[in-house]
């Protein structure tokens, strides 16, 4: 067995012991660290495959940014522990059932029904020299420029999207209406009343 | 000699414990989410080890959209279950207050 080999059993494992923490922790908090695992060992094995951009980009976009809002979001919620408790243990059998089911068909569709000798041995190794960041920069930004802008395009709207959702007026706030403000006219704060003078006696 | 299929099983095994975890937690809307991310993540798998299997970039092209759509959903999804927390418990502030520490 090789070091590469070993390295990635070590993270699978590490890897599909997350995934089973995230589905049967019962406190939120703890299923949002659990996913943190589960990307960061993502991220590793993904750089083993020699896919070290996405490695790296799943470690800052997600791991900082996505699952920070998460953990934002858990935190903000007040969830009772107990009722997820309670729902665990209903359906557990029933989803064990179907997770059994399902990963024999896909082990069984992949080794055994697959084309002999294609998939089993390394990947193909890269040449000497080759970046894996440079290789993706020359095609992102020149085949897939369209899908390039309209993934912006799309954060654009999740952005709107978020903020529109979760904006409110609250009640009571002492706020500037800067619209009437800067409408107002001298005449709306000034009254000048004309009046004959009055004498002093 | 870790290749294709060692990637694809690992991917099938993460799609299937993510399929449980929604069967398992029904009730809990945000570990619903996380079910959904850790789904998104199973089939990036599949596309990078496609990658390399075939020697074509594009698949990991395709994982750079996957994962920001993903990010624009999570963003979409929280504020979402933001908004239903806020209309369908209570509106009072005093209640949010596990931040407070």
């Amino acid at each position: 067995m090789t070091f590469e080999a070993i390295l990635f059993y070590i993270f699978s494992v590490v890897l599909v012991g997350a995934a089973i923490g995230v589905v049967t922790a019962r406190n939120p908090v703890h299923a949002v660290m659990f996913l943190v695992l589960s990307f960061f060992q993502s991220a590793c094995l993904w750089i083993l495959a020699e896919a070290e951009f996405l490695g790296i980009v799943l470690v800052l976009v997600y791991v900082g940014a996505v699952m920070v809002l998460f953990l934002f979001v858990v935190m903000m919620l007040d969830i009772r522990v107990e009722e997820v408790k309670r729902s665990l243990n209903r359906y557990w059998a029933l989803a064990a059932a179907v997770a059994a089911i399902m990963a024999m068909e896909m082990v069984q569709l992949i080794w055994w029904r697959g084309r002999p000798g294609v998939g089993r041995g390394d990947f193909a190794a890269y040449p000497e020299g080759y970046s894996n960041t440079k290789a993706l920069g020359a095609v992102l930004y020149t085949e897939h420029v369209y899908a390039f802008e309209i993934a912006a395009v799309i954060l654009l709207l999740a952005i709107v999207a978020a903020i529109s959702l979760t904006m409110r007026k609250r009640p009571g706030l002492k706020v500037q209406n800067i619209a009437s403000q800067v409408a107002v006219r001298a005449r709306d704060r000034i009254r000048i009343v004309k009046m004959d003078a009055e004498k002093k006696k | 000699m870790i290749g294709l299929y060692h990637y694809l099983t690992l991917s099938a095994i993460l799609f299937v414990l993510s399929i449980a975890g929604i069967i398992v937690n029904r009730r809990n809307l945000i570990v619903l989410l996380m079910c959904i991310e850790l789904m998104l993540l199973a089939v990036n798998f599949n596309f990078v080890a496609f990658s390399r299997h075939l020697g074509d970039d594009t698949g990991q092209i395709f994982v750079f959209f996957i994962l920001t759509v993903a990010a624009a959903e999570a963003a979409i999804g929280l504020a979402i279950l933001v908004v239903l927390f806020r209309n369908r418990r209570s509106i009072n502030v005093q209640e949010l207050n596990t931040m407070k520490g």
